[in-house]
């Protein structure tokens, strides 16, 4: 239907989390708002167990391309296949999470179409007919509203996390709409030789805890302690940029302007000062603890729950403390 | 081998921002600009891709008269040549305008195998340029590159390392292709005097809407379907509470808050 809203069910290899469901949820919202319904849409091998779940997180219908060709994601395959269906179908609205692989498909059907779109969407509202998309610039000091008055359809990804998750009901049930298209391989311009798992399996941007490590960590071996309450907390390790370039931690730890945007329930940040760049990575989140000895650091000014002291006695008493209270 | 490296001016992030408000764009002028920092990478890894294969760089740069800055910054690092891309028509583009403009200026330049591009610059903040660049090119569309793994300009391949969720991913690809870097990929070096010097006196080529054969339909504030309508400082996150008392008490109160929260598995 013309104003539907369609979400984008990302997958990889054929396999789903629950997250590839999140945007069910605003998605719905949304098509509230337009007197219409929600949907999902895939690009896979094969999509009627993806779409099974898709109805589940309460999508209404899903339309699907399915091929041998997109068996691993491959950007140029995944946003033909996409553009077909969202040309052919021309919904409201279509919403991508904020991840790689959201990204590349949502910027080259846009192109495709001939849009620009709303890149990491914080905020989702139909207004008038139209949608009106939230977004942080210049390193979350402003945020910007944006319409995309022409475009069909208005195109967003949004930030991991930054809606609620649907509520799952296995008794739902919805229509696969199955539409063909086929991309020849030769056709195609890439190929994925292999993936190499990193040896941390660091996903900041899907984690709900994130344990961060600053310059007032002091030295490679102060992330030892980062990461013992990282750990026992199911959550990630995170890192300033000052504690990279120090070589204390690689790159993909990054939180800030120049490295990963997070928007985890729980971000404690330990010996970082709350440079504005740092802050642009990470001020979405939930709650922010932050541990700093000293009392003017600007985290303070972010944080949720402030503790000044030194994170080397501070850490372990917490470590201690919810060693006794989670039984671990 | 042709590299064509895309180069954006962007404010210092610690300058004062101005706004032209009822339009929803930045007033450029008068702000101390600088080469957007994910470029920096991209031109770098156009310098070590010419010392390791041969070739030429080509450096452009879309934006009005001070853009040309970023550009001399270029030459001042050897960049063989430049191109500016300037028309008052492009001031207010949306992300689909300036691929589009960037898109024609490639095609105009002409046997050009890779592009490099930042992955995200730090004012507009889309990070979706250079993906978009690649779809309207119909070229390879490598993003979050960390490692260029070789690149055979004869045999039209590129191998790339993508820095994606959980690892990896290695990509091989036909050229030409379209790469944005990020961070960390390579070391940027600094200018040397002489070439700062060299680069000063240099006048920098334009390209303007004309020139580019660039639909004035589909490009500038006017053109574009995406538009800034609202600019707000974001509201501040509710004042938070400093936790005192002795170092025993404070953690027993924060394991509790934290607990509270019904997040820790
Ligand atoms: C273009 C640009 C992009 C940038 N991008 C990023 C980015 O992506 N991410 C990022 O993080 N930064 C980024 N920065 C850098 C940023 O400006 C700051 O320099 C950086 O965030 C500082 O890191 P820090 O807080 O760890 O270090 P510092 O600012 O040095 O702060 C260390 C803090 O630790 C405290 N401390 C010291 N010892 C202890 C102790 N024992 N216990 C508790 N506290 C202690 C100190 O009081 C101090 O507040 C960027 C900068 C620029 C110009
Ligand atoms: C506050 C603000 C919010 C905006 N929000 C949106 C929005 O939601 N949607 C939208 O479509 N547009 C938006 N725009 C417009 C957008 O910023 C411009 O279209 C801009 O020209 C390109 O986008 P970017 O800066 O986000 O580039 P990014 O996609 O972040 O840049 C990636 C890379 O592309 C290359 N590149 C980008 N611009 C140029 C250039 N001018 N010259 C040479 N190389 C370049 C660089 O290599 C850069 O590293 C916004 C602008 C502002 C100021």
């Amino acid at each position: 239907m013309a104003n539907d809203v369609w979400v984008y069910i990302e997958h990889k290899d054929g396999a789903v989390t629950p997250m590839s469901f999140e945007l069910l949820g605003i998605g719905k919202t949304l098509a509230d708002g337009f007197g219409s319904s929600v949907c999902g849409f895939v690009v896979g091998e094969k999509a009627d167990d993806i779409a099974k779940e898709a109805f589940a997180y309460g999508a209404s219908k899903v339309y699907a391309v399915e091929g041998a060709e997109y068996k691993g994601f491959r950007a140029d395959a995944y946003s033909k296949a996409a553009t077909s269906l969202l040309d052919k179908h021309k919904p409201a609205v279509a919403l991508f999470r904020a991840t790689s692989q959201g990204t590349d498909v949502a910027a080259a059907s846009a192109a495709l179409l001939g849009f620009g779109l709303c890149t990491d969407t914080l905020g989702l509202a139909v207004d008038g007919g139209k949608m009106k998309m939230t977004r942080a610039a210049f390193g979350g000091n402003y945020t910007v509203s944006v319409v995309n008055e022409k475009a069909v359809p208005q195109i967003a990804t949004v930030r991991p996390k930054a809606f609620a998750m649907p509520a799952k009901d296995e008794s739902k049930s919805g229509e696969v709409v199955k539409e063909a298209f086929s991309v020849a391989e030769a056709d195609l311009n890439t190929k994925v030789l292999e993936f190499i798992q990193s040896a941390t399996a660091v996903n900041l941007v899907e984690a709900d805890i994130i344990v961060t490590g600053g310059r007032g960590v002091g030295n490679e071996e102060g992330f030892t302690l980062i990461k013992e309450l990282a750990d026992m907390l199911g959550g990630a390790v995170g890192a300033s940029r000052a504690a990279v370039d120090s070589g204390w931690i690689p790159y993909e730890h990054q939180v800030g302007q120049t490295g990963k945007t997070v928007k985890p329930k729980i971000y404690i940040a330990c010996g970082v000062s709350g440079a504005i760049q740092h802050l642009a990575g990470m001020r979405t989140s939930d709650c922010i603890v932050a541990i700093n000895k000293d009392p003017d650091a600007p985290i303070f000014k972010a944080a949720t729950f402030g503790i000044v002291g030194d994170y080397k006695q501070v850490v372990p008493k917490i470590i201690e403390k919810f060693k006794g209270k989670l039984g671990r | 081998m042709k590299i064509a490296v895309c180069l954006k001016q962007v404010p210092d992030t610690e300058a004062e921002i101005k706004w032209d408000i009822p339009s929803g764009t930045l007033k450029r002028d008068g702000m101390d600009s600088i080469t957007n920092p994910f470029d920096e990478f991209a031109l770098e890894e156009a310098l070590l891709t010419r010392e390791n294969y041969d070739g030429e760089i080509v450096a452009i740069s879309m934006g009005p008269d001070k853009a040309a800055d970023v550009l001399r910054n270029a030459l001042a690092l050897t960049a063989n040549s430049v191109q500016q891309l300037s028309d008052p028509s492009f001031a207010g583009s949306d992300t689909y305008a300036t691929a589009y403009v960037l898109a024609q200026a490639i095609k105009k330049i002409g046997d050009v195998d890779v592009v490099f591009a930042g992955k995200q610059s730090t004012d507009g903040n889309t990070g979706v340029v250079a993906a978009e660049l690649a779809a309207l090119l119909g070229w390879s569309q490598l993003t979050y590159v960390a490692k260029v793994r070789s690149i055979d300009a004869g045999g039209k391949k590129i191998v790339v390392e993508r820095a994606i969720e959980g690892g990896n991913e290695v990509v091989e690809a036909k050229l030409p292709a379209v790469v944005s870097v990020i961070k960390g990929i390579n070391e940027p070096r600094l200018p040397n005097l002489m070439g700062i010097r060299k680069a000063a006196k240099v006048e920098i080529p334009k390209w303007n809407a004309g020139d580019l054969g660039v639909d004035a339909g589909k490009v500038g504030a006017a053109g574009s379907c995406t538009k800034v309508v609202e600019i707000a400082v974001p509201p501040p996150r509710g004042a938070g509470e400093i936790l005192k008392g002795e170092i025993e008490d404070i953690a027993n109160m924060l394991t509790d808050k934290l607990i509270d929260l019904k997040v820790i598995k």
